[in-house]
């Protein structure tokens, strides 16, 4: 089990309000993402899940049960950390088997549970040796493993991925996400990275300034956002976002169009404009474009290897059907 | 090559680092060397370097006038006592200032501090009179509890900086594994302070060891240290100068060795946070 209702939860550090009142609602065994730029209050927010940080009003309920007031140790919840927090004196087999122990269960079950969890994790080789004598992977999944062997309601990870490179990233999100598939456990997700919500999570919370700006499943928030801030963070490369005369034509403040959604012709189209900066990525090449009509280049992307000269003239066509209007105010129209 | 170091220079660094460390070394030295010498030699004039006739008198003479097992004894029980009871009592207060700091935890670091400026013998009265109150006059206990208290505010503020430097994420890691506070401190804190704790108790073993003013004057013959054991040897013999620092070699040798053997770890803790 791992439901949590959230019932207008706020904090404040002094004076300083990081989280307005708010509500949500995660279902046991979803895979929600806390996703925002940095300082969006998404760390807080999970760490008020935790208990690491007390509510400043609001309750928090886990699984019917009120627990606003009860300590971390007591919520049943495994945590995997940013900085992996690995007990530095203590050997891969006692770090995984700490919370085992803290909960006094019999050491042939500790014993029996930690070599699961190793040989899952392909961590059978190190267990006798010390966080310190570990690459940057193999710590995270020591962590992973910590929290994996007290089969807790929910798993919290909080920016987990940002430590490793790129390539390393990929796989671990892959495996996480191989994860949740296998133990169908709840669990709830940081991360700054739009790729990382987009790939991984069954439901996306976007944050900003404390304020949940949408909920939604990763395409529904990229189908339809509900204003311009999820229109510009969510996708990538980023929603061109356009104002002025083009914008209003369509009854609208301002419209977003996507790269994948504008068509690209030597001879006529809706906008006229001079090609910049391309990138060729193989797979796509995406361009930078100045029209005339705009203040700003937008980004287009061509599927494929297409060569566009710098400085070269060309029209772009938006799909009408994804044209996306917001109003004054940014909201969607 | 930022800077140029040529042999010449190396050479006269050496040399003044040398010089320099002998001069604070010299009057343990000289007492050393002293302890060997006879009485006569002791206060000739010119001194007397390294050309005396060698002996053991002193150190026999001593032996049998005092009895230094019990003085060696009452000191360790008290510098050994009183850091250890100093250690139990900072280990959670330390904890607190570092993880949980409030927004007086910086005063009150200061304020504890400042309890070290006062000089110690504008609070003798008092104290000596709640000893006879209490009827605690020339007890090993009492010492214990005084020198704790002395040191107490290094204590604190050592291990304070030591915490500070622990990552309060593998502190909370422990906490979401559902470790109780004991827990946290007894598994997870203290094995990762344990080279800040060994200095913090080194350096205070020292400092307790060394400590004569309360040891001197609140003790008379069942709970005097060594320090009250060397002061023995000054007032009423003056001129013993061998003796007196036969006694003197004795009383600093132990806290010398051990000093000795940890010098590494004492000088990482005393410069401990000072570079990052």
């Amino acid at each position: 089990m791992g439901r949590f209702v959230l019932d207008k939860v706020s904090k404040s550090f002094g004076d300083a309000q990081v989280i307005p009142p708010l509500d949500l609602t995660i279902e046991d065994g979803e895979f929600t993402v806390f996703v925002g730029p940095s300082g969006c209050g998404k760390s807080t927010l999970l760490r008020l899940i935790a208990g690491l940080e007390d509510v400043t009003s609001g309750t928090v309920n886990i699984d019917g049960k009120e627990m606003t007031d009860v300590p971390p140790a007591k919520r049943g919840l495994s945590m995997v950390f940013q900085s992996y927090a690995l007990y530095p004196h203590m050997s891969v087999r006692k770090n995984i088997a700490f919370p085992l122990r803290m909960a006094k269960m019999d050491k042939a079950e500790i014993k029996k549970r930690v070599e699961d969890a190793a040989s899952v994790l392909n961590l059978t080789d190190y267990l006798d040796r010390r966080p310190g004598q570990l690459s940057g992977g193999q710590r995270q999944r020591v962590a992973i493993g910590r929290a994996i062997v007290r089969e807790p309601s929910a798993f919290l990870f909080d920016e987990p991925l940002s430590n490793l490179d790129a390539a390393l990233r990929v796989g671990m999100r892959l495996e996480i996400s191989e994860m949740h598939k296998r133990l169908a456990t709840t669990m709830i997700y940081v991360t700054h990275d739009q790729v990382e919500a987009m790939t991984m999570a069954d439901k996306i919370v976007v944050l900003q300034a404390g304020v949940i700006e949408q909920v939604g499943s990763p395409l529904e928030l990229y189908r339809s956002p509900r204003n311009t801030f999820v229109a510009g963070f969510i996708g990538s490369p980023k929603m061109n976002l356009l104002k002025g005369a083009e914008a209003e034509k369509h009854g609208a403040t301002t419209i977003g169009i996507r790269p994948e959604h504008i068509s690209i012709s030597h001879e006529s189209g809706m906008w006229e404009g001079v090609v910049g900066v391309s990138e060729h990525l193989g797979s796509d090449s995406f361009f930078h474009v100045q029209c005339d009509a705009f203040e700003h280049p937008l980004t287009v992307r061509a599927t494929g290897e297409v060569e566009l000269n710098y400085g070269a003239k060309i029209f772009l066509t938006p799909d009408l059907a994804h044209l996306h209007k917001f109003d004054a105010d940014g909201l969607r129209l | 090559m930022a800077r140029a170091v040529t042999n010449q220079r190396k050479a006269m660094n050496t040399f003044f680092a040398w010089a320099l460390g002998l001069l604070i070394f010299f009057p343990i030295l000289w007492t050393i060397l002293t302890s060997f010498k006879t009485e006569a030699q002791a206060i000739s004039d010119p001194p007397i370097f390294f050309f005396f006739d060698w002996t053991l008198e002193n150190y026999k003479a001593v032996l049998e006038r005092s009895d230094y097992a019990k003085f060696l004894w009452n000191s360790i029980f008290i510098a050994g006592g009183s850091t250890l009871l100093g250690i139990i009592i900072a280990v959670p207060a330390a904890w607190s200032m570092a993880f949980v700091p409030s927004k007086r935890t910086k005063d009150i670091l200061l304020w504890m501090l400042s309890t070290k400026m006062l000089p110690a013998v504008g609070v003798l009265y008092p104290i000596y009179l709640i000893c006879i109150e209490l009827g605690v006059l020339d007890s090993r206990i009492a010492l214990v509890f005084i020198l704790m208290l002395i040191n107490l505010p290094i204590i604190v503020w050592m291990l304070y900086t030591y915490f500070k430097e622990i990552p309060v994420d593998i502190l909370e890691a422990a906490r979401m594994d559902g470790a109780s506070l004991r827990d946290e401190i007894i598994h997870v804190l203290t094995p990762m302070a344990i080279p800040g704790i060994a200095s913090t108790v080194l350096l205070n073993v020292i400092l307790a060891w060394n400590e004569a003013f309360w040891t001197l004057n609140l003790t008379a013959a069942d709970a005097a240290p060594l320090t009250a054991f060397i002061a023995s040897y000054s007032s009423p013999e003056g001129l013993f100068f061998a003796k007196l620092s036969a006694a003197s070699t004795m009383a600093i040798a132990p806290i010398l060795i051990m000093g000795w053997f940890s010098q590494k770890q004492l000088v990482r803790g005393l410069t401990f946070g000072a570079v990052k």
